[in-house]
């Protein structure tokens, strides 16, 4: 009697080796600055840093697009402007300004927009191209701006001003330290979230959509749909960086909706390197920053100087600032947590 | 029973005939050869099959469904899966994660979000990288791979859904002697598990693999059946030996 061949025994871990990772320890050092920085930044620059957080959550919504999904969008200022405009009017004509309201009213609106504008121009028989969608969100943007401007119960060229602050129970939350760490803890919360998502199997999807979007169709991956659902998400995460904005400002104006801010959160990730998260992050602060101080101590040439340095890094390192810590394997990632030997086949 | 059969497939780009109403069938653990001269309509047949191209008129019939206007991604929930001529498989990722894109592309999107199908599918994508000889490389990014072992790597994406029908457009284009030999051996299993429909200049590898084979030209069947049918062919042999 012959005994059978043991079962193919294959190694658990091929394909994931362990070693030394640098992300992690960017994102806990940039994390640690952002704790401590309250505590050595004068007031008026702390309120300057929570806008700089709030751009930064705002970036994050166009990385997830472009970075991850491939999707070029020129218009993620619609849904972080009329997130913004949305909650300033339900301050201002409702009276309500409960955090537990307005954050969750600025996301919803954020999604419903990008699920509308996406709905439009990703959910076709066929496939859109990047040409068609990045046109079709810079006109989205642009339009907006004009509608916004032209309409008096929006406050036309003006926007909507003195809007109240955003409260909890009978605490108003206005601009300073308690701010900054409300928006920080969201900015966490969000990234969290994000990386959550882009390192799971269905990152790896995205991954194969930015990477060859006709490949995976054949696979059986609905594309279109899997663009919408990312779009819409990002989305969400544009109108909740948009309505912290409008609260923190206290004040919304048309430029919120327009093509300059769509663009600007572009440059951001670009220069930050896009599909890694942090650099959408890392791009937003070093540009905001130097933006700030340039236009202190160059009062008249600091566009140039500014646009020189974005040209400079996107020619040299097209992969952005973080390319230059971070390797294209860790940058490419995994997918996915394998269960541990124990629970395999059990999932 | 046939699987596969597409019937009076006419396609036309501008003023070019491509297809002027071709015929295929494909019965169940078949390998088909799909041949003919530069030109002569093989790969057009082929999109038109995988839903990369919607015929002009004509009907696709799988499984006893009419696809015939249905997309890429329908035809491959229905079973269908296809290795594009040019190598496109994704260079920036690893094997294994080529392999697992392709294994978890009908997976819903919470079992996607929450990596819950990960388990379950390693043991077959890494199955899958052993049988096509990648295992030792799975942490590589697939651009580290020769153009040969791309091929292969392509192949096993296309396998790796356990499709009822492959379709491999010039698997071995571009490959040595001795690369296209071990394509051979590699696809010879899978003749138990799926039909195949391939589509080759290679006409020594076609006839060392097929059982049947259809012959085009200029956009249409000019012969159709076993390989020793179509080896004795007198027209066949004139076709090709006009354009020899």
């Amino acid at each position: 009697m012959t005994t059978p061949p043991p079962p193919l025994r294959l190694p658990l871990r091929v394909g994931r080796q362990r070693r030394w990772q640098v992300l992690p320890i960017i994102e806990i050092v940039v994390l640690a600055i952002a704790v401590l920085l309250p505590f050595v930044l004068k007031d008026y620059l702390t309120i300057y840093a929570t806008r700089v957080l709030i751009l930064c959550l705002f970036a994050l919504s166009f990385d997830l697009v472009w970075g991850y999904a491939g999707i070029m969008s020129f218009g993620q200022a619609v849904f972080f402007g009329t997130a913004g405009y949305g909650v300033a009017l339900i301050a201002r004509d409702l009276g309500v300004t409960s955090i537990l309201l307005v954050l969750p009213a600025g996301l919803l609106i954020g999604f419903t927009f990008a699920l509308l504008l996406g709905g439009f121009l990703l959910l076709g028989r066929h496939p859109s191209s990047v040409i068609f969608v990045s046109l079709g969100t810079l006109t989205g943007s642009y339009a907006a701006d004009r509608v916004a401007r032209g309409w008096y119960y929006l406050g036309g060229q003006n926007g909507i001003p003195s809007i109240p602050p955003m409260s909890l129970g009978s605490y108003d939350i206005t601009e300073g330290p308690v701010y900054y760490y409300l928006t920080l803890g969201i900015l966490l919360a969000v990234y969290l979230l994000c990386r959550f998502l882009v390192r799971s199997q269905f990152g790896l999807a995205l991954a194969g959509l930015r990477e060859n979007e006709q490949r995976i169709a054949f696979f059986g991956y609905q594309v279109q749909r899997l663009k919408a659902i990312i779009f819409s998400f990002a989305g969400a995460v544009a109108g909740l960086a948009g309505s912290l904005y409008a609260f923190h400002e206290g004040f919304v104006w048309p430029n919120m909706l327009g093509v300059v801010i769509s663009t600007q959160v572009v440059l951001y990730v670009l220069f930050g390197g896009s599909g890694t998260l942090i650099g959408a992050v890392i791009g937003t602060v070093a540009i905001e920053a130097v933006s700030f101080w340039l236009s202190n101590s160059y009062q008249d040439i600091w566009p140039i100087i500014l646009g020189v340095l974005l040209l400079l890094v996107i020619l040299f390192r097209p992969a952005g600032l973080v390319s230059l810590i971070l390797s294209e394997r860790e940058r490419v990632g995994n997918f996915g947590r394998l269960p541990e030997e124990g629970d395999r086949g059990s999932s | 029973m046939a699987l596969l059969e597409a019937r009076g497939l006419i396609k036309i780009f501008g003023e070019l005939t491509a297809l002027n109403g071709a015929d295929l069938t494909v019965y169940e653990n078949e390998f088909h050869g799909l041949i003919g001269p530069n030109g002569s309509g093989k790969s057009t047949l082929m999109k038109c099959v995988a839903g990369a191209e919607i015929p002009t008129s004509g009907t696709v019939t799988f499984g006893g469904r009419d696809i015939s206007q249905a997309s890429p991604a329908e035809r491959a929930r229905a079973g269908m899966s296809l290795k594009f001529q040019i190598t496109s498989v994704l260079p920036a990722l690893t094997l294994y994660d080529n392999i697992l894109l392709a294994l978890q592309a009908q997976c819903s999107l919470p079992s996607l979000v929450f990596s819950r199908s990960r388990g379950v599918l390693h043991d077959r994508a890494m199955a899958m990288l052993e049988q096509f000889r990648l295992v030792d490389r799975a942490a590589e990014p697939a651009s580290a791979l020769s153009h040969g072992q791309q091929q292969w790597l392509e192949i096993a994406m296309a396998l790796a859904p356990e499709p009822k029908l492959l379709l491999l457009d010039e698997p071995t284009g571009g490959m040595s002697l001795e690369e296209r030999r071990v394509t051979g051996e590699l696809l010879q299993p899978i003749k138990k598990k799926c039909s195949l429909v391939i589509v080759e200049h290679d006409l020594d590898f076609i006839r060392d693999i097929c059982d049947r084979l259809t012959v085009l030209d200029q956009g249409s069947v000019l012969d159709c059946g076993s390989v020793a049918h179509i080896q004795s062919s007198a027209r066949v042999q004139e076709v090709y030996l006009r354009r020899a």
